[in-house]
């Protein structure tokens, strides 16, 4: 910039006096920054701007007229009842205190969604899918199998029989964080199965039971 | 030739190169960079690891922190036809003004009544407008309506893409032109308002739906 203010500077004199001959040259650092902060800019911008998105297919809503069809026996699966900012839980069918079953009326666990919390129960629950895949991990990182194999394979291991299923149910306080949160540990999990299905009067009293 | 004396001292660098490119990239970043439309209503998503990007060809619901809900459908063409179905069912005229303003806004939320009152005004006041959001619930679902129209304008709009990528020569995948819903809702809602918008797709037996959320780090 200096070059060019001397320029700039003897061009207004109109006297005889020559103009000096100094280089055209202009000093290009404060437009390299300028350039390289916009480039910048827009890097950022352009990588970040794409939302992502969880993909959760819901059950199919069965028709009115065949209400009567039982609810099929689920082996292996556990229910997620959500509050705010609580979880609670039980594991297997659900007996109502009028009809117990072989354990008694179903009671509810308590966790949080921290790391030992929520986390640790499920990677617990479904430790059959959680090895599997480490197994499968390994072979892929020593190249005995593809990818397509790997995620086939995967995909068989969540459908396995000894895999956990979960159900979500929501009770009218819980939030759509505790929601996303809660589907976010099962997908860490590499649960298979999550149907999030509507909540039963009776297990709301339950919670509320649990809430006083 | 006389010999060239290197110049003594100087340490200034030509840098022109370095600015072509410089300006080159930032052109490049630029002009392919795409800009979020504003919207009517901010929401604050919920994190979670998943990396899956946002699809084209999309149907966003947004609910927000009040439980109101928005509708928003890509697509000029799409949305288009989708008003021209709805006007017709609410018997709800509009002039050509609106139409436009229609078609090239993004997310709304307000009733059909209510629409063409809100399409007259500008983008500032329409952030203002007070509205409950679109109505759904069973006496009054304008959502599923629009959901279902919607889905229809939006399938049309993929199929034209379709053979458009077919007949480029390119081998394109029909499920990648279907629509797909996303919901958008706010980390402070209640799941029971999610609940409502979600029981209208699946009586529309729209099963797979999207939340967007914000990247968080995968534990390792």
């Amino acid at each position: 910039m200096a070059e060019m203010a001397e320029g700039g500077g003897d061009s207004q004199h109109k006297g005889k006096k020559r103009a000096k001959k100094s280089s055209t040259r202009v000093d290009m650092t404060p437009m390299v920054d300028l350039a390289f902060l916009l480039l910048t800019f827009f890097v950022l911008t352009a990588t970040f701007s794409k939302p992502k998105v969880m993909s959760l297919i819901y059950p199919a809503k069965i028709d009115p007229k065949d209400q009567k069809v039982d609810q099929p026996k689920i082996n292996n699966a556990i229910t997620f009842l959500l509050s705010k900012d609580k979880i609670y839980y039980y594991s297997g069918q659900f007996y109502p205190v009028d009809k117990p079953g072989p354990n008694g009326p179903t009671k509810l666990e308590v966790t949080n969604f921290g790391t030992d919390g929520v986390r640790k129960l499920l990677a617990e629950g479904n430790k059959y899918v959680l090895s599997e895949k480490k197994i499968y991990n390994s072979q892929l990182k020593k190249k005995e199998i593809q990818d397509s194999t790997y995620l086939r394979h995967l995909l068989e291991a969540k459908k396995n029989k000894k895999a956990l299923k979960v159900l979500i149910k929501a009770d009218d306080k819980a939030t759509c964080k505790n929601f996303i949160d809660l589907i976010d540990e099962l997908k860490i999990a590499e649960i298979g199965v999550i149907a999030p299905v509507e909540l039963m009067p009776q297990e709301n009293e339950l919670i509320q039971s649990k809430i006083k | 030739m006389p010999k060239i004396k290197a110049p003594k001292g100087s340490p200034s660098i030509d840098m022109t190169p370095m600015v072509d490119l410089a300006f080159l990239l930032v052109t490049f970043f630029m002009l392919s960079a795409s800009f979020r439309s504003s919207e009517p209503v901010d929401v604050d998503v919920p994190t979670s690891i998943s990396d899956k990007i946002i699809p084209e060809n999309v149907i966003v619901v947004t609910i927000d922190v009040k439980g109101r809900v928005f509708f928003n459908l890509a697509g000029v063409e799409a949305r288009r036809e989708l008003l021209g179905s709805m006007a017709n069912k609410y018997g709800i005229k509009m002039n050509k003004d609106q139409e436009d303003k229609f078609v090239f806004m993004s997310t709304f939320g307000c009733s059909m009544s209510e629409l063409p009152k809100y399409l007259n005004l500008e983008a500032n006041a329409q952030k203002k407008f007070p509205t409950l959001g679109i109505p759904c619930d069973s006496t009054k679902n304008e959502l599923k309506d629009w959901i279902s129209f919607g889905n229809r304008a939006a399938l049309n709009s993929g199929k034209t893409a379709f053979v458009e990528a077919k007949n480029k020569g390119q081998k394109p995948n029909v499920n990648d032109f279907k629509p797909k819903f996303i919901l958008r809702v706010d980390s402070k809602a209640l799941y029971k308002d999610a609940q409502k918008v979600i029981d209208v797709f699946r009586d529309l037996n729209l099963n797979n739906l999207n939340f967007i959320t914000s990247m968080e780090l995968a534990p390792i």
